[in-house]
């Protein structure tokens, strides 16, 4: 429910959207232009893309923006699949077997408000800054999403499914397999996302932090440099990369909801 | 489904994991303490840091350090954020005008701007304010827009037919029919505001608890900084109930939530 007696037209709508971002811009453009604050502060819009366009072809810290972007990918891919291949499965075991659940949920509800950025110090005691490190940050990011709603979603599955499978005699394994794992995919989608999302969040602090290459490692590379326009490079760079991912696995997400009828 | 097992076995399973820990660090020596630290040594480690201090302070100053910060920048950021929300969902111009922006900032993790607010801020309290705002802002925006969005139709034409003046509506009717989502948005906003406090002091700071553990990792020292990631535990924790607290006092008319 809203205010307005009519809602706007489409045109009315892009209408305003561009003016709130030109204003955006504007002020943007405004302050830096008239020399209020200076451009080693915040550089212009100009400044961001001319810099970033000279990342694409120009190492800094040791390597282009689009090899850092793949290198931070690369850790991202390992530590995410990590978490999603043990997340999952031990969802939903523990959805199907309670005793676990009960050996399983104290101890998560014990780590669980650890930030997952409070595991640096041990990622890179343990398994050092280069590859392993941050893979352990991103999987302690990614983790608790994945196995809550893969609990839920087999947690949530009609009884009479799993009544049924048990009375034509199916096994443990199967019933987990071809009952749980089916009847809770969408719940293990939405998990998905939102760890995939973590997870991201989590590899751009860690290599704030720990790593050696990266495109946080660039950023805090521009920073000790006071290069404020690659600073800005890098986060849009992971904001793009960041919305990729959200948006390919929303897609996903939607598919997996349209074809059960969900959505 | 009976809570008195449930109770059983968790403790059984905590009071087990402490035995193979102890004995493992302790007694076989299987894990060095050298990567992973014994109970005896977090004891002594807790004792040294609430005692003599750690880090150029005590574990309580740290502590206290970085609570504040935590409240101050989750409380600036939900003061701009929940008002912006209201008007979002009240006006679909307003969202027009205001969501492209949004939209544009909102994929830059929080984290993301760490960087950026040392350059402009150096390693004071101020950059990390402002880390924990952008933190902290985005979800207490989106619940707020999306909790006024699900207001049923009827109520606020009901308000209206009665002659509800502006104030009054928002105030008595989009506010607390708004508000559990709005708690929700808190809840996300809350726990993001540490993780990002976390982040910032963990890249430069000049107390709280992310220096203990960024010490500590330097020093080598895995007893300290286990000690440093039990407190940020301890102190999310506790600022949670503390929120659901007020949650249940906020909304008396609906069941406490776990």
């Amino acid at each position: 429910m809203t205010a307005d007696a009519r809602p706007p037209s489409a045109a009315q709508t892009v209408g305003l959207g561009a003016v709130g971002l030109a204003l955006f811009v504007g002020i943007w453009l405004a302050l830096t232009l008239s020399g209020i604050v200076p451009r080693q502060f915040l550089p212009t819009p100009i400044d961001v893309l001319t810099r970033t366009f000279e990342l694409l072809a120009h190492p800094f810290a040791g390597a282009t923006l689009p090899v850092h972007v793949l290198s931070s990918f690369e850790r991202y891919a390992y530590g995410f699949l990590l978490a999603a291949a043990i997340g999952v499965p031990l969802g939903l075991l523990m959805g199907r077997f309670s005793w676990l659940n009960d050996i399983v949920t104290p101890v998560f509800d014990g780590l669980r408000f650890i930030a997952p950025i409070a595991w640096v110090p041990f990622a890179a005691l343990w398994f050092g800054t280069g590859i392993g490190g941050p893979i352990m940050i991103i999987f302690s990011g990614a983790f608790p999403p994945c196995l809550i709603n893969a609990y839920r979603g087999a947690r949530f599955v009609d009884r009479n499914y799993i009544e049924a499978a048990q009375m034509l005699g199916t096994r443990n394994m199967r019933t987990i397999l071809e009952v749980l794992l089916p009847a809770s995919f969408p719940s293990i989608i939405a998990g998905l996302r939102v760890g995939a999302g973590i997870g991201w969040q989590s590899l751009v602090g860690a290599e704030l932090i720990v790593a050696s290459a990266g495109v946080g490692y660039m950023m805090v590379q521009g920073q000790s440099n006071i290069s404020t326009p690659t600073v800005v490079a890098g986060m849009i760079a992971i904001g793009i990369v960041g919305l990729l991912i959200d948006v390919l696995l929303r897609r996903l997400e939607t598919h997996v909801r349209r074809r059960r009828g969900l959505a | 489904m009976r809570p008195s097992r449930r109770f059983f076995v968790g403790i059984t399973t905590i009071a087990a994991l402490f035995a193979v820990w102890a004995v493992l660090t302790m007694v076989t020596g299987t894990v060095s303490t050298g990567r992973f630290p014994s109970p005896l040594q977090f004891w002594e480690s807790a004792r040294q840091v609430l005692t003599v201090g750690y880090a150029d302070a005590t574990l309580f100053a740290h502590a206290l350090h970085s609570l504040k910060l935590v409240v101050m920048g989750f409380l600036v950021a939900i003061a701009a954020g929940i008002p912006l929300g209201l008007l979002m969902g009240w006006s679909r111009r307003a969202e027009a005008f205001v969501n492209p922006v949004f939209l544009l900032i909102r994929p830059i993790p929080p984290l993301a701007w760490i960087p950026l607010a040392i350059l402009w801020l150096g390693l004071g309290d101020a950059a990390k304010i402002m880390v924990i705002f952008f933190a902290a802002f985005v979800p207490s925006v989106i619940n707020t827009f999306t909790g006024v969005r699900m207001i049923e139709p009827h109520i606020i034409e009901a308000a209206r037919m009665l002659g509800t003046g502006r104030r009054r509506m928002v105030r008595e009717v989009l506010v607390p029919a708004a508000s559990p989502m709005i708690f929700t948005g808190l809840r996300l906003s809350l726990q993001a505001s540490w993780t990002t406090l976390v982040a910032a002091e963990l890249v430069g700071a000049l107390a709280g608890l992310g220096r203990v553990l960024n010490v500590a990792q330097q020093d080598i020292y895995p007893a300290m900084v286990m000690v440093g990631m039990a407190a940020v535990g301890v102190l999310g924790w506790a600022t949670t109930r503390l929120l659901a607290m007020i949650e249940a006092r906020a909304m008396p008319w609906l069941p406490a939530r776990a």
